[in-house]
């Protein structure tokens, strides 16, 4: 990509280009950029309308949004890129998921003490529906699936593990490799696991099992039982439902972890 | 189903509800009727039916309508039903669901069970006949004085059809709203297709195109929301839109950052940012592409991204030595730190101390110590 020289010569030979790209019917980008630049304001009236009679739709129904993000991959554009879009500008899409993504961060952010940074979309859901309250507007689980995508374009180790017919969101850059994956999803049933069920469950050998049970427990994803009767149980209170767990403060945890 | 007419499901003085049953889908004769799936109650004078999630569609039809009725047993695929046969419609029946029907039977469908209890239930009554012992008179409407009785049936027929007309709006509009959807995509789609061809050009260097043009096809990019991968390699992810948010984002972020130790994690940031701006709010890459231009702007902050893929924003008065002498600094001074208790001691976040700590062990100052109860750090001695 070069500037537009000055002096003579390079104007002769800029003409001299134009004139053999135009005489192939090629057109030039320059030309396509003003004639975008057109298109653009066209686009944006159009926009407008629509916002006018639908703005509505967007924030009332979920079944909206969905078609409306699914058409927008379809045809190649991110309506979430930025907030100067028009589509977030126009439509109020970008402040929907946008402030979304704040209550997601918060919510795993409380909760990263007890869980190390690992929670059920489930639970993220009831959190994040409580934090907004009565009066606001309804948010669905694909909705906070959107959001989360974006989040990970801010590093920090958002991500999304499939378990259990739905998913784990993951808020900590701990490196989850298959094998934890699959020890997690091996563990959804019942919320903890031991090293033998790993080994049946998974065909591994003790130590495979017991390598990958360490790394998660350093990572304080899951928590030692080691007064349980037979083997030591492996919790993770990522998978713990509302009627077996009990909310500790940050102190209290510090205090617990060895 | 022509013997159904409206209704608002309220239960009549002297009108008990005998038993109702979920998951229950109508036919029309041998037809699935226009409905989805409803619940359907049987009282001492009525059969209702009411739309499951639709709670204002709500039909019914007197018992004293019923000539007989038979169970049709489930099938291969297909529920338990209860076939009702009906008299004619009175000529003075107040509006329903179907005008006309070819059919002189309904029939119930119990996609959740339930088939025998209401089998049975309708049988009782329909040998008790209750209703001709108590007629029913009409429910008592909140607001108004009484009227007479044929007034208030208007009065309820009258709101149930404008529900019913909104209902109907609220579909039209669904359905316009999507219509309209799909033209606004077509056109979309068009611009997507020129982008591209303007892309490819200037990847193909067709034309001159100056460096203002290139600044403001991106522009036209980011309202769009098209991606830009053949620009970004010479010209970066900006535009005039990021340098103003990078150089707003420096004047607002001075204190709290020193607050916290000269570093934030950029989730953190972007709470913070949002927050304050109640709306309008930064996309993730809104925030991301502004703070990659703190270098290139001389701004005192910079944006960094550790090994493990955490992105922080940091005062550039924060080096990185003094970040590595003050870690081990402080490991030295309590023998072995984990960041868990860093963090305590310089009031920054578990994630951001730890970071520091491998940022030192990394310059060979620190050595770990990796196990079970957790990761400490110790003065590297070796």
């Amino acid at each position: 990509m070069h500037r537009r020289g000055v002096g003579a010569g390079a104007i002769a030979k800029k003409k001299f280009a134009e004139a053999k790209y135009k005489e192939r019917g090629t057109v030039l980008a320059e030309d396509q950029i003003a004639q975008m630049s057109k298109q653009l304001e066209t686009f944006r009236s159009h926009l407008e309308e629509f916002a006018s009679k639908h703005k509505q739709e967007i924030r009332k129904s979920s079944q909206f949004r969905v078609q409306f993000q699914e058409m927008c991959a379809t045809i190649g554009v991110d309506p979430l890129a930025s907030g100067k879009g028009f589509w977030s500008e126009m439509l109020g899409v970008g402040d929907f998921y946008y402030e979304l993504g704040v209550q997601i961060i918060e919510v795993c952010l409380a909760l990263k003490h007890r869980n190390g940074g690992l929670i059920t979309l489930d639970e993220l859901h009831q959190r994040v529906l409580k934090g907004r309250g009565k009066f606001a507007q309804d948010v669905s689980q694909d909705d906070l699936v959107r959001a989360i995508k974006k989040l990970k374009a801010m590093g920090n180790g958002f991500g999304m593990i499939p378990v259990g017919g739905s998913y784990l969101v993951q808020s900590v850059p701990a490196e989850l490799n298959m094998d934890h994956t699959v020890v997690l999803q091996l563990a959804e049933r019942k919320g903890y696991v031991t090293v033998s069920e790993v080994k049946e469950g998974l065909k591994w050998e003790r130590e495979r099992a017991g390598h990958v049970l360490d790394h998660l427990l350093k990572e304080g994803l899951a928590w030692l039982d080691m007064q349980a009767d037979g083997e030591p149980q492996y919790w993770l209170p990522a998978l713990f439902s509302d009627l077996t767990s009990q909310d500790v403060s940050p102190e209290e945890a510090n205090q617990m972890s060895p | 189903m022509d013997r159904f007419v409206w209704s608002n499901g309220l239960l009549e003085i002297n009108e008990t509800l005998v038993i109702q049953q979920r998951g229950v889908r109508l036919y029309d004769g041998d037809d699935k009727a226009k409905l989805d799936v409803g619940v359907v109650l049987l009282s001492t004078h009525r059969l209702v039916w009411r739309d499951q999630k639709n709670h204002e569609c709500c039909i019914s039809i007197p018992l004293s309508q019923i000539i007989f009725f038979e169970e049709q047993a489930a099938g291969v695929g297909k529920s338990a039903k209860i076939v009702i046969h009906l008299h004619p419609a009175p000529t003075n029946k107040e509006p329903g669901p179907y005008q006309h029907s070819k059919f002189s039977y309904i029939k119930l469908s119990f996609k959740e069970h339930g088939q025998i209890e209401f089998y049975r239930r309708l049988t009782e009554e329909m040998t008790q006949k209750r209703w001709e012992n108590t007629p029913a008179s009409q429910p008592i409407p909140t607001a108004t004085a009484s009227q007479a009785g044929r007034t208030r049936a208007v009065g309820i027929v009258g709101i149930e059809r404008k529900l019913e007309e909104k209902r109907k709006e609220t579909d039209k509009n669904i359905s316009e709203a999507f219509e309209d959807l799909n033209k606004l995509m077509v056109k979309a789609k068009e611009m997507v297709e020129l982008s591209r061809s303007i892309a490819s050009k200037i990847k193909e260097k067709q034309g001159d195109i100056t460096e203002d043009e290139t600044i403001r096809f991106k522009s036209y990019l980011l309202s769009m929301g098209i991606a830009d991968p053949v620009t970004r390699e010479t010209h970066g992810s900006g535009t005039h839109y990021h340098m103003q948010l990078a150089k707003q984002l420096s004047d607002m972020l001075q204190a709290p950052l020193e607050e916290r130790g000269g570093m934030m994690a950029l989730t953190e940031v972007y709470c913070l940012v949002n927050r304050a701006r109640g709306m309008e709010l930064l996309s993730p890459e809104d925030l991301v592409n502004a703070c990659k231009m703190f270098e290139s702007l001389k701004l005192p902050l910079r944006l960094r991204v550790f090994d493990s893929g955490v992105m922080v924003v940091q005062l550039q008065s924060h080096s990185e030595e003094e970040m590595i002498v003050s870690a081990l600094d402080n490991v030295s001074d309590k023998g072995s730190l984990t960041a868990e208790e860093f963090a305590k001691l310089l009031g920054l976040s578990v994630l951001l101390s730890k970071e520091r700590l491998l940022l030192a062990e990394k310059m060979g100052h620190l050595c770990r110590d990796d196990s079970v109860e957790g990761l400490r750090f110790y003065p590297n001695l070796f």
